[in-house]
């Protein structure tokens, strides 16, 4: 038998029928919220068609919703097109017995938080949902991937998706890092090495003995971070830590079950031999505390250095890329870019708002509060927990205390500023540290500009002032 | 779907590289439960200044492109969020049909499922394009059933494309109604499914 790679045997074990150049793949779990499935519902209604498995699709509010208030429900959203989206999930899914926790309950907040946590994500799945980062569940060897609201109405009445098979990435990452590098790092070393369409057609599988150190969020950040090199859907092979970090979640696998479920999930790993279409090298020890500097997530560079010279680039369109990022992000070429003064920072996202994410945040804020530092006088700082019960265990961990003693704003969980559906956004010319995932022009708001950075780093730049170097702070 | 076959029109050059979904449509034109009316939002930043005033210096806001059928864009074109609603502006605004190099994953995915043709094409022929489209001569006709880009200058350039999809795209084909009549498969699928993961299985 032909050696198979991770990818390669979930994609076999979920087909359902193959055709001309397409397949039609069975999808184990459903991820919906309420921007990108309300025309997908409509869709259905008009076509008198039922949602097949309603058993398989867990939803919940997250896009759109603000990060005050949760407990007041939908109904007492400010924002009149955003409370008629949540209310129109909220019908959608009774109408169609789907589970969905509404805004304000202890278990809901960012999809991609939700569905690792609730034990709903895991290994040897396929999975999908109607937004781009839904990458970040492979951490747990899941095939899981965005799809367009089309293709949510697809699933919600059959089940399937129709695809066609991706190339196979491998990018291993070898080596121990240096204090105060981790997987935000990793995960734009890569952005930056193969640029941000330089998997596309590929799914990635990551490898090497940093990912198997990486922790279960550090892999779902890197995971999540791989549609920002343009492969729909990233793998990390289930090892004792994925089974570690299911293991008693509310719909993990019980009593025999959960032996039954391992051995399943053993199944999931890359044959020695098997041939990979492409593969990519790093050295965890090369990789420093990396920044973005531009406007797209393949804009990286290391926090002691300098912002490119726009010449420096290969091609005409990428020189003039770089002009307009430069004068859209207001720096000069040449400049440290630790001279980049901040005015925001947020430490929130399906990347970076999990319960390992605020400890590190924390641990630079604590440590600097404790030398008497707090929040520079001129930024506003905002943490935004992934989920309802993130936010429960910081604020038993105590972390919320520590951020907000130091000046930072504790909100309610949802994707809030990353994308800035709701009112927390970036004034025109403001300056952002940011833990999310994208840099796009306008991305946390019209003008806004971000630099991308892990949860430590962007903790050190909101008592610092400015972007620096966590290895001051630890 | 509206089947797409052949379209004449006006091409529009947008020469930047990696647009992505939150240029072709901002957030806040996502707040909707409709898929119709969109275009209001395309390229929003691009096309108004921050008191919504038109920018004349962006390509479709000069009378030459008002009226484009066709966008020539920069390499990576559509990458970020998987948002339907960018292929949706573009219909609703009168695009259908996008030509770059390259395209990210989903955004050309979700292009199929509408009738809007995107369509690939090597770096030198996309600048050939762009500089004729540059210029006042800018009728371009795109003819899906032969594969071709026939260029203002007469000159044609062959492209690739998925037999299966482009048969959808041809016929306006309901892609939920074909995998419905597959039913059966799906349901010998689930049976044996559940199976080896009862566990996946609710009582």
């Amino acid at each position: 038998m032909a050696a198979k790679t991770l990818y390669d045997k979930i994609w076999d074990a979920h087909l359902v029928a193959e055709g001309d150049g397409e397949t039609i793949l069975y999808i184990d779990l459903h991820l919906i919220h309420e921007v990108t499935t309300p025309q997908a519902f409509a869709g259905l209604r008009a076509a008198g068609r039922p949602v097949r498995r309603p058993d398989r699709t867990l939803a919940v509010a997250d896009h759109n919703v603000p990060t005050e208030g949760q407990a007041l429900g939908a109904g007492a959203v400010a924002d009149e097109e955003a409370r008629l989206q949540l209310l129109t999930l909220e019908r959608n899914v009774a109408e169609n017995g789907i589970e969905y926790f509404p805004m304000g309950d202890l278990r809901n907040g960012i999809v991609h938080v939700v569905g690792p946590e609730q034990g709903r994500t895991q290994p040897g799945m396929t999975i999908v949902c109607g937004d781009s980062h839904t990458s970040t569940h492979g951490a747990f060897g899941a095939l899981a991937q965005g799809i367009g609201t089309s293709e949510v109405e697809h699933v919600l009445a059959t089940q399937t998706l129709r695809q066609a098979k991706s190339k196979n990435m491998r990018v291993t990452i070898d080596g121990t890092p240096a204090p105060g590098v981790g997987a935000k790092d990793y995960a734009l070393a890569v952005i930056g090495a193969i640029g941000t369409a330089g998997g596309t057609g590929h799914v990635i599988e990551y490898a090497g003995e940093a990912i198997r150190a990486l922790s279960m969020e550090g892999r779902m950040t890197l995971c999540n971070l791989t549609i920002e090199a343009g492969a729909r859907a990233g793998l990390v092979a289930p090892d004792e830590t994925t089974f570690d970090y299911i293991r008693g979640r509310p719909a993990a696998p019980k009593g025999a079950a959960w032996d039954m479920a391992v051995a399943h999930w053993k199944s999931f790993f890359t044959d020695e031999d098997a041939v990979f279409d492409r593969e990519i090298v790093l050295d965890a020890a090369q990789i420093a505390p990396l920044v973005t500097w531009g406007t797209s997530p393949e804009d990286v560079m290391p926090i002691d250095g300098r912002v490119p010279d726009p010449a420096s680039f290969a091609t005409p369109d990428k020189r003039a890329s770089a002009e307009r990022a430069l004068d859209y992000m207001g720096l000069t070429a040449g400049q440290p870019i630790t001279e980049a003064k901040i005015d925001r920072v947020f430490i929130g996202s399906c990347t970076n708002s999990r319960i390992e994410d605020l400890r590190a945040a924390a641990a630079v804020v604590q440590k600097a509060f404790l030398e008497g530092r707090l929040v520079a006088p001129h930024v506003r700082a905002m943490v935004v927990p992934g989920s309802g019960l993130v936010k429960a265990q910081a604020e038993d961990e105590g972390l919320d205390a520590i951020f907000k003693a130091a000046g930072f704003d504790w909100r309610e969980p949802g994707c809030s500023m990353c994308l800035g559906m709701n009112p927390d956004r970036l004034a025109p010319g403001e300056r952002c540290a940011s833990t999310s995932n994208r840099n796009f022009e306008g991305r946390q708001g019209r003008g806004g500009r971000t630099h991308l950075l892990s949860p430590a780093m962007a903790a050190a730049a909101a008592i610092a002032g400015h972007l620096t170097d966590v290895r001051d702070f630890i | 779907m509206k089947p797409f076959t052949r379209i004449d029109a006006k091409a529009a050059p947008l020469a930047l590289s990696n647009i992505d979904t939150d240029q072709i449509i901002p957030k806040q034109f996502l707040k909707t439960v409709d898929r119709i009316g969109l275009s209001k939002g395309l390229f929003y930043d691009f096309r108004f200044d921050e008191a919504g005033r038109e920018k004349p210096d962006f390509v479709l806001n000069q009378p030459a492109y008002k009226d484009a059928g066709v966008l020539i864009a920069g390499d990576n074109f559509g990458c970020g969020s998987s948002r339907e609603h960018a292929p949706w502006a573009l219909l609703d605004f009168g695009i259908s049909c996008v030509i770059s190099t390259s395209f990210a994953d989903i955004f050309y995915n979700n292009c199929f499922q509408n009738g809007l043709l995107p369509v690939v094409l090597p770096a030198q022929a996309v600048e050939d394009l762009m500089a004729q489209a540059r210029g006042g001569n800018h009728v371009i006709s795109v003819d899906l059933a032969a594969q071709t880009v026939t260029a203002p200058d007469g000159r044609v350039y062959d492209f690739e494309i998925d037999p299966s999809r482009k048969h959808k795209m041809l016929n306006g084909l309901d892609a939920i109604g074909e995998t419905l009549q597959k039913a059966p498969d799906i349901d010998v699928y689930e049976s044996a499914r559940a199976l080896d993961t009862p566990w996946l299985e609710r009582a």
